[in-house]
């Protein structure tokens, strides 16, 4: 069966790319920190040597619309295009082009319609920014092939933080129930506390530091539980009106376990929003030379 | 109330460079042609196949036409659209985030509950 290499949980902050590339007068006063976390961070993914990437990401209204909105979305195909002009205008990220994992892709779909979840397919999907992010932050020569998973933390009516909690419970089982000997690993990326086009958004900080505080414990201790008993869909408005997102991260602790600490833990307070970086290795941490992961707060 | 053709107002405007610049420079012209030409217009059908019954208040034509994106926030049009494509259309006219500033500082008087946004 396939090996579950590692599990990664993050934000995807489109404005790294180019904070990450700018030189001399255009480079933001804090892009070299912020690229030191994320070059570690790289590394808790490579240490894993994982052959197989599953993502986890949302459309941002991209190629899905109203007309016809799925809540949860494999995408099956040989290949993805990625990027989107609108992103290219506001972010600068570049056009991308990545392979598929049509094996896994077909197995979670006929898996996970048989354990109750009616998955949505695409035979051609062009993926935005929540997959290509973390592909430029975690693997930027974009060489392993995906299966991406798209949610619906944006256009309500939207499924229940416990249905994302659920869905990556049986990510999990389903990757591990995967006849292959590949090292898969399950990234995924959403929000902590964000405003977009609301009085709060681009403050000093995220909408809500305290949240942001509470969220990071929860996923870095897998409290599972204490974030189950105060998240709800209500509940999300408060931190901010983007703060659907999270519900990504609650996926990615279904996917890790209910009480799984985090292996790698690190977070960047930035203007407007949060960054925040996790890592599991459900068997255990791999033993590369020179490799130190922990917790780093 | 017709969030949906607001947001599918916004969407389609937002991902075609030469609308964008058109909505840009002439708000008024642009609404009038959208909704003669494109609002009943079903996006993944051929051309012929189209809706019958989508049209704005004169609220919404007032709100886009006048580039109100405080107005549209409280109509229940989606934060997200309305915000991407006006930084695409008015970010280039300001400083580093001084309009993304601007933008959140011109709802201050807007508290929670904000308006629904479900369509």
């Amino acid at each position: 069966m396939a090996e579950l290499a590692a599990v990664i949980a993050s934000t995807h902050h489109p404005f790294y790319y180019r904070a990450s590339t700018s030189t001399g007068a255009d480079r933001p006063p804090f892009a070299d920190e912020w690229v030191a976390k994320i070059e570690r961070f790289r590394e808790t993914l490579t240490v894993a040597e994982p052959d197989v990437l599953v993502m986890v990401g949302s459309d941002h209204f991209h190629q899905l619309w109203l007309d016809n909105m799925p809540q949860f979305l494999v995408g099956k195909a040989p290949f993805f295009d990625a990027n989107f002009y609108n992103e290219e205008r506001e972010f600068g990220l570049p056009r991308m082009l990545l392979r598929g994992e049509e094996e896994l892709a077909a197995h979670l779909l006929r898996d996970g319609l048989d354990r109750g979840f009616d998955l949505a397919f695409s035979n051609e999907l062009r993926i935005d920014h929540s997959i290509t992010c973390p592909i430029i932050t975690l693997r930027p020569q974009a060489d392993l092939p995906i299966v991406p998973v798209y949610t619906n933390i944006f256009a309500p009516p939207l499924p229940q933080p416990r249905r994302f909690v659920q869905l990556g419970q049986a990510i999990r089982d389903m990757v591990e129930s995967w006849d292959s000997d590949k090292r898969v690993a399950v990234i995924g990326t959403g929000h902590l506390s964000l405003e977009l086009g609301g009085p709060r958004q681009f403050g000093e900080h995220g909408p809500d530091p305290e949240f942001d505080r509470k969220a990071v414990e929860w996923i870095a201790s897998g409290d599972l539980e204490g974030c189950l008993a105060e998240v709800s869909l209500d509940s999300l408005h408060a931190p901010g009106n983007a703060t659907h997102g999270f519900m990504d991260f609650m996926l990615m602790m279904g996917v890790a376990g209910e009480g799984q600490k985090a292996d790698h833990v690190d977070t960047l307070d930035l203007f407007h929003t949060m960054e925040a970086y996790f890592t599991w290795y459900p068997n255990g941490a791999p033993q590369a030379p020179g490799v130190a992961t922990g917790v780093a707060r | 109330m017709s969030r949906y053709l607001l947001d599918k107002f916004l969407y389609t405007v937002d991902r075609d460079p030469e609308l964008v610049e058109r909505y840009r420079e002439d708000p008024a012209g642009t609404v009038a042609w959208w909704e003669a030409e494109m609002a009943n217009r079903i996006l993944n059908c051929v051309d012929v196949e189209r809706s019958t019954w989508l049209s704005f208040t004169e609220d919404e034509r007032r709100a886009l036409r006048e580039h109100d994106h405080v107005a549209l926030f409280q109509m229940g049009a989606h934060p997200f659209l309305t915000l991407t494509l006006f930084i695409a259309m008015f970010e280039r006219d300001h400083g580093p985030l001084e309009y993304q500033k601007a933008y959140g500082r011109a709802m201050q008087h807007i508290s929670l509950p904000y308006p629904d946004i479900a369509t």
